[in-house]
């Protein structure tokens, strides 16, 4: 397996910027403050720097979503990439982290600053409206036509329908649903840069409003302003740098039916989810049963089921049950879940403070939320397009 | 409830014009008889270019649905139901629809029907509970 180009890379530096709703700074001062603060984790100079990439690079359609391009954030930085990728499509948010692997593996770059940025709560202090996707016009077109003129207008409607399925088939229950709220605010209160830091209850879980059933207030995320950057290296490039070397042990992705409006299956799993956890497992010797913590997609709760399942973590239908009272997900717990609180509690950021919190723990810089002796991490990303990683520390 | 209507475009006019004599019209493939919505310039199957709307029986059964509690725009009425209905026609055949029934009512494998609710040049393929 030596021969897989993530067994040539590591993750050499992680950071974020500030994470607020709304942040007074642009941006491009977020991106850059994410970008300098992981090249400075990682030990190097920023000329040291010769790729960066993002999810999904820059888009007129506001909201907030993709606001600053990878050029930008070059030239900001003073940097002269010898490569750059802007990623709109892909195997989730997760798509320039596997293509700066296969950049780095193959010679074209030897560091590279990775970094998504959201703007999500400034956007949305303009113009609520412009967080939906109902678009401009007068009319919708696209894939949003399919759902839009039906009265599905947030992405929340659509993910409904697998909480729902997956309810009904395997009589899941809110209890269980709500236990997973109430982990991640457990964990955010133990993390200094969460949004959200005051505890809930399932009681607390149970009395918020309903968004669209099954879920409630407290299953989905929290828009933000807010960056995240990582530094990859070729491991040749990573000894003697500020941090012990994370190895990427392996990868996986997929994309899914629900990308192109074809869907696939019956609700109640990710069978895109399951491929991507099917590809990461057959790349590496280690096995789910030696998983020290994860970092699960949670963009809406029902997620964290459906890839608990998908990567094996669980059997199907077990989730549920697994999750149940959140003590085997604890800090403590048999499988330490989501140990930062994002992003039901520290905020959205496209599944990348769950990578930057992956880091943190196998650095052993977790705090009050630190997980005991972790060597090895899970992480996993979307709900359209499919990503997952394994973290390992030496 | 404010509607955004879809734009009528080529491949897909069909489909939102189709109830116009009260039948759903979907997608199908003429060589390889499968049937495929949204709808593709090919079969996906087959990958034949020989895809056409045919009228499909207007039946089939919720396989998820939501009830929308969320007033994301000033004005929007709710609750009101989303529903994914699994057409007769062919396992995992999926349209995404409003659920016109109560609370009570909604459940996953009801059986419904198509009902069409016309709003400009749009017929809009709405599903009802079928009643036997
Ligand atoms: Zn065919």
């Amino acid at each position: 397996m030596t021969s897989l180009p993530e067994k040539l890379v590591c993750v050499t530096g992680a950071a974020q910027s500030e994470v607020a709703r709304p942040s007074p700074r642009s941006a491009l001062q977020l991106t850059a403050d994410a970008c300098l603060a992981a090249i400075a984790e990682a030990g190097l100079d920023v000329s040291e720097i010769d790729g960066i990439a993002t999810y999904p690079g820059k888009s007129s359609e506001g909201g907030g979503i993709a606001p600053v391009s990878p050029s930008e954030a070059a030239a900001m930085l003073g940097l002269n990439p010898r490569w750059i990728l802007a990623s709109s499509e892909g195997f989730s948010h997760m798509a320039p982290i596997f293509n700066a692997v296969t950049a780095i593996a193959c010679g074209l770059a030897r560091h590279v600053v990775v970094f998504r940025t959201v703007a999500q709560a400034s956007a949305r202090r303009q113009a609520r409206a412009s967080t939906l996707m109902v678009g401009g016009g007068d009319r919708v077109d696209g894939n949003n036509a399919w759902t839009v003129p039906f009265g599905a207008l947030s992405p929340v409607n659509t993910f409904a329908l697998y909480a729902q399925a997956y309810c009904d088939r395997y009589r899941a229950t809110a209890e269980q649903l709500g236990a997973l709220a109430v982990s991640s605010r457990a964990h955010a209160a133990r993390n200094p840069a969460a949004i959200y830091r005051d505890p809930i209850t399932l009681d607390d879980y149970l009395a918020a409003r309903t968004i669209s059933s099954p879920l409630r207030l407290y299953d989905c995320d929290v828009h933000v302003d807010g960056a995240t950057a990582l530094v990859l290296s070729h491991r040749d490039a990573s000894r003697d740098l500020r941090r012990p070397p994370i190895h990427l042990e392996a990868m996986g992705m997929a994309v899914g039916g629900l990308w192109t409006g074809q869907h696939e299956g019956d609700f109640t799993s990710l069978p895109g989810a399951a491929r991507a956890g099917e590809m990461l497992w057959s790349r590496t010797d280690l096995t789910p049963g030696q998983i020290d913590c994860a970092q699960i997609y949670d963009g809406f709760s029902i997620f964290v089921w459906l890839w608990l399942e998908a990567l094996r973590l669980v059997e199907p239908g077990e989730a549920c049950r697994f999750t149940e009272g959140g003590h085997r997900i604890g800090l403590t717990g048999e499988l330490p879940l989501n140990t930062g609180g994002d992003p039901l509690s520290a905020g959205r950021l496209h599944g990348y403070g769950h990578i930057h919190e992956a880091c943190i723990q196998l650095w052993g810089l977790g705090g009050d939320r630190q997980v005991a002796g972790a060597r090895t991490a899970i992480v996993s990303n979307g709900g359209y397009g499919y990503g997952a990683m394994l973290l390992r520390r030496e | 409830m404010i509607r955004k209507l879809p734009r009528l475009e080529p491949d897909t006019a069909f489909f939102w014009t189709s109830g116009a004599d009260g039948r759903l019209r979907i997608q199908r493939c003429a060589d390889c008889g499968t049937w495929q919505h949204p709808p593709l310039p090919r079969c996906a199957e087959c990958h034949g270019e020989a895809v056409g709307p045919e009228p499909v029986s207007g039946k089939g059964r919720i396989a998820s649905y939501t009830v929308n509690h969320e007033a994301w725009l000033p004005g929007l009425a709710v609750p009101y139901i989303l529903a994914m209905v699994e057409l007769a026609e062919q396992a995992q055949l999926y349209v995404f629809t409003t659920l016109v029934a109560t609370e009570a009512e909604a459940r996953t494998g009801l059986p419904v029907r198509v009902s069409f609710e016309r709003h400009e040049d749009i017929w809009l393929p709405l599903f009802r509970p079928e009643t036997p």
